[in-house]
């Protein structure tokens, strides 16, 4: 399981409702369906990862969340709303985490952390946009548009009153350490934040 | 007609009758004494009776889906790109149940049936059938047929409607539900559609207010007419663009109002007239007619979500692109009543070309989706021990 995702697995309480948005191959909610008793649905565009979601038998719901948003969906209706690594993706990220938290009380967000000493590193010797291995596309074909470090989404909760529950980020190896702990925004490789307002 | 039956076919298959001697009321309020239903099954029925799919069919459908009646059949059964060794719904996996709806003109009672306290045929006095009233004889085909329960109730259109009302009637005996190109109601639209293809029907002066049969003449320009208007919309502008485009018979334009000039009008002919010689006209009407009717909400105030309220299944519900006969808003605003109840459901809005007609044709992504949703099914059914 993907570092962001084997950490959240955890910050979910069982029997819980769960909307993941972007859930990707359903790898999570078949994690928290089979273990944690948990009931859910994934929001995903891709179609192999549709397919593959079908296969594990995770509810899967086709939908875009920058054309479609998250308006059909009713207030409080879940527990959790988990979005991994896909905020820096979407168009308008900071109206969807108010949407995020009007679905439910708690929400789970991962992202790759901009911060990072190696991003920087890269831009500073290089003078181009980083190209690593949690960043692998070149600045005109990625998806992801609206990176961001540590720092960025802090002061956006911070401006939002949106409270921050937990956080940590795990470095390359995935793993997190007292360094890391202490230096998130330079050495987090990426970040995981449990928020709620 | 085949030369070879292809191995991803269920092959010959030769349908068989069921007679029901029991009463049957209807939505109406109507009864009928006796009925017999015409189905086809595929597969083998397992020891556990447990891995058994129901298949229901849309407007025009009938209970021959998949294979060969004989080796001199032109074509195989509607569904056989969906249904056989291999294909998503798995004869070597499942057992598989099609058949001909009440009301049907494909050897279920129906209109064109002899009405036996009259020794008539039904014709206009035939009762006027539900989603509803279909659903519980087909249930009463399942007690037949010594199935509990059913892996997967699927249908398309039409046919996602019964499937629909299978999981909300019968929830402990449906374990899954595929919803395909369907809704929970038709709009305006739809049901404006219907109703030109209605008087179509009754306008042709053959018609006879129903009695065609007691005048022995047959209301086929008027069918003609509310098929050509059907398929219309069965079909995309881009697949009949691509199809026919402005294409013409001649080299020429003949500057005349009566001859048939584009081949988009000689296709529409074609199959208007193909479709009247095989189509009871009293069927059509009523088939439309449950059509108009189905909607599930309406006893809920119209709330779809509490509607669904009883279903246990796990659904699938799949939409196409450029379908705008029920296109996927349609289907999106099922989905939602269904997350709202607490319901699974895996939803796919599948890109395709063909409009309406999609969910027959086998593209990639459907028969992906399909598949995926199927081979769960198929891994859950409690095995023979």
């Amino acid at each position: 399981m993907r570092a962001d995702l084997s950490i959240i697995k955890d910050w979910v309480q069982p029997g819980t409702e769960v909307l993941d948005l972007g859930c990707g191959d359903g790898t999570l909610l078949d994690y928290l369906q089979t273990h944690k008793q948990v009931r859910g649905y994934g929001l995903e565009i891709s179609s192999e990862n549709i397919t593959e979601c079908l296969r594990k038998g995770v509810n899967v719901i086709e939908q875009d969340l920058d054309s479609k948003g998250l308006s059909n969906f009713k207030d409080k209706s879940f527990d959790m709303v988990v979005m991994t690594q896909a905020l820096q993706a979407v168009r308008q990220p900071d109206i969807l985490l108010d949407e995020m938290l009007r679905l439910a009380k708690e929400c789970i967000i991962t992202f790759p952390n901009f911060g990072y000493w190696r991003l920087r590193y890269y831009l500073a010797r290089k003078g181009q946009m980083p190209v690593s291995k949690t960043l692998p596309y070149t600045w005109y074909n990625t998806p992801n548009i609206h990176l961001c470090t540590f720092k960025d989404f802090e002061e956006l909760c911070y401006q939002k009153n949106i409270h921050i529950l937990h956080r940590t980020v795990v470095d390359d190896e995935h793993r997190t350490n007292w360094l890391n702990q202490l230096w998130p925004n330079l050495l987090g490789q990426i970040a995981i934040y449990h928020v709620t307002r | 007609m085949p030369e070879v039956i292809p191995p991803d076919s269920v092959g010959i298959v030769t349908p068989q009758v069921a007679q029901f001697d029991i009463p049957l009321t209807l939505e109406c309020g109507k009864q009928l004494n006796s009925f017999q239903l015409m189905y086809e099954t595929y597969g083998e029925l397992n020891a556990d009776r447990s891995n058994a799919v129901l298949i229901c069919h849309a407007l025009s459908g009938h209970h021959h889906a998949a294979g060969y009646h004989s080796m001199e059949d032109s074509k195989p059964g509607w569904w056989d790109s969906c249904i056989g060794p291999g294909k998503p719904i798995d004869t070597n996996k499942f057992f598989v149940v099609s058949l001909n709806n009440l009301g049907g003109c494909a050897g279920s009672t129906g209109p064109a049936s002899i009405n036996p306290e009259t020794g008539n045929a039904y014709g206009p006095d035939f009762p006027v059938v539900t989603v509803q009233d279909w659903v519980r004889s087909q249930a009463m085909l399942a007690d037949r047929l010594n199935i509990p329960h059913w892996a997967a109730v699927i249908g398309g259109s039409l046919g996602g409607m019964q499937a629909l009302q299978w999981s909300i009637e019968y929830p402990e005996r449906v374990h899954n539900a595929a919803v395909i190109a369907s809704t929970p109601r038709l709009s305006a639209q739809n049901i404006a559609f219907n109703e030109v293809a209605r008087k179509a029907i009754t306008s042709d002066p053959n018609f006879h207010e129903g009695r065609y049969g007691e005048h022995t003449t047959y209301p086929d320009k008027g069918l003609m007419l509310a098929r050509m208007v059907g398929h219309i919309t069965y079909l995309s502008n881009a697949s009949m663009g691509e199809k026919f485009g402005r294409d013409l018979r001649a080299q020429t334009l003949k500057f005349g109002l009566l001859d048939v000039q584009f081949e988009v009008e000689s296709y529409l002919h074609y199959q208007g007239e193909r479709f009247s010689k095989n189509f009871d006209a009293n069927t059509y009407l009523l088939m439309t007619r449950a059509l108009d009717y189905f909607d599930p909400a309406r006893a809920h105030e119209g709330d779809l979500s509490k509607a669904l309220e009883p279903a246990k299944c796990k659904y699938l519900v799949v939409s196409f692109t450029t379908d705008w006969r029920f296109p996927p808003d349609r289907s999106e605003e099922l989905v939602n009543a269904m997350v709202e109840a607490k319901k699974s459901v895996s939803y796919a809005e599948v890109d395709s070309p063909h409009g309406h007609d999609a969910f027959l044709i086998p593209t990639q992504r459907y028969m992906d989706v399909f598949h995926g949703f199927m081979g769960r099914v198929a891994k859950e059914i409690p095995h023979a021990r």
